[in-house]
């Protein structure tokens, strides 16, 4: 009970925080809105394969740049104080839980951008929408451990990228693999296969971050 | 002499499997023709790759219960001799899909993600190098170890499964059983495996006594 205590108040310190200075939320939905204009600019139109993989790849640079941030951006002397008054688990959930709102609030907004500005949609939009929240909620577990890894290693952006690369490869085929039967409108039972490896993936992910965060953590 | 009997038996069932592998006869079969030897070779590496990597998680679990400098230089020295393996078996692999299947990399998942499973470990090498403290460097690049490992794992056996491969036992094909692994080449293909595995073993041993007689400065 303690932990769930501890976990709350964490979320709303992440929360609170987030809400004075704005930043993160504004800065990577400006981003992804400035990206998929570019894009735009420079395919005019798009369909079908070419919409989908896109559509991804703009959205694991806007994730990797996001999540990145959880504890990249901690001060030193932040991280100490945390470091006394909480448990690590309830600092890495707290920390994911976090991270997997602010990713489902971009990616939808990016979604409903992208859809917007290229003027297609998906035929079975229901099953893309699961599937960038899948892909949302994949990308914020395996981001933040990785991105913590990173950030006790002490140089951020270019070892975040070299580790979390090959770990989301996988993910990131699944979910192409899985948006493209959404975009080709197939029977939503042909997809279930992917829709479990998906969330396989995430529990493994969970479990090992759960496990291995503790000893991470302490230093 | 009972301490080596193991490297004695590595060093015998390679000979025996190699020679074996290239004279014995072998059933003839459509497409694979001779090339069904590189069984013999290809499957090896593989096995002792899996194997060493198994064994430097084992000791990247022992070195965050325990703090042994000794586990961490055995976790990094068996990744080292397990990514000589991971190459080879992609070599051997290379080469046998361009006599079967008609070029040496025709982006086929099992190769593919063959590929990725290897830059996680060269990540993980990279991940090394970037610390500089010892304590610091053997827990992060540990965790790290143990994180990676079952995404391997899924990479390797899950992943190539869910989708079409020309690699047997993977996109709905059968194992090789399937085909025609006839009792003489069982007597080839075993021995070759534990073989290899031994040697495998070895090379990691020696890798491993070399390197912490190098931190005692003693050479």
């Amino acid at each position: 009970m303690q932990l769930i205590k501890e976990v709350k108040f964490l979320i709303g310190k992440e929360l609170l925080l987030e809400w004075r200075s704005k930043y993160a939320l504004n800065g990577v939905v400006l981003y992804v809105v400035s990206t998929v204009f570019v894009c735009f600019l420079s395919f005019v139109s798009l369909k079908g394969v070419t919409w989908n993989a896109l559509f991804w790849i703009i959205m694991l640079f806007a994730s990797i740049n996001t999540v990145s941030k959880s504890f990249l951006q901690e001060s030193k002397g932040r991280q100490l104080y945390i470091y006394t008054i909480a448990s690590p688990l309830a600092l890495i959930i707290s920390k994911t839980i976090y991270n997997v709102f602010l990713m489902l609030l971009v990616t939808l907004i990016a979604l409903a951008f992208y859809t917007l500005v290229f003027d297609y949609v998906p035929q079975d939009m229901g099953l893309y929408i699961l599937a960038t929240i899948l892909g949302s909620l994949s990308f914020s577990t395996i981001f933040t451990m990785i991105s913590a890894i990173a950030s006790k290693a002490g140089n951020g952006g270019m070892l975040m990228a070299i580790l979390s690369f090959p770990v989301i490869i996988p993910v990131i085929i699944m979910l192409i693999k899985l948006s493209k039967n959404a975009v080709d409108g197939l029977d939503r039972s042909v997809s279930l296969d992917e829709i479990a490896t998906l969330l396989i993936i995430n529990v493994l992910v969970g479990a090992f971050s759960l496990l291995l965060f503790p000893y991470l953590w302490r230093d | 002499m009972y301490k080596s009997w193991w490297k004695i038996l590595g060093a015998v069932l390679v000979t025996y499997s190699t020679i074996a592998g290239f004279l014995a006869s072998v059933p003839p079969l459509p497409i694979l023709h001779q090339s069904i030897r590189n069984l013999y070779f290809h499957v090896p590496m593989w096995f002792s790759m899996i194997i060493l990597f198994s064994i430097s998680v084992v000791h990247s679990i022992k070195y965050l219960s325990s703090n042994q400098q000794d586990d961490d230089l055995k976790s990094v020295q068996s990744i080292n001799a397990g990514i000589v393996f991971g190459i080879l078996g992609i070599i051997t692999g290379a080469v046998w899909a361009r006599f079967t299947w008609g070029q040496a990399w025709s982006f086929d998942v099992k190769q593919n993600f063959a590929a990725i499973a290897l830059l996680l470990y060269f990540a993980y090498l990279v991940l090394r190098n970037a610390i500089d403290e010892e304590q610091k460097r053997a827990k992060i690049s540990a965790i790290y170890n143990i994180f990676a490992f079952p995404m391997m794992v899924v990479l390797l056996f899950v992943l190539p499964r869910l989708s079409d491969s020309l690699h047997p036992g993977n996109g709905g094909n059968p194992g090789f059983n399937a085909y025609d692994l006839d009792s003489h080449m069982r007597m080839v293909f075993y021995p070759a495996c534990l073989g290899w595995i031994l040697i495998g073993c070895w090379i990691y041993s020696i890798l491993f006594r070399v390197s912490s007689l190098e931190k005692n400065k003693q050479i």
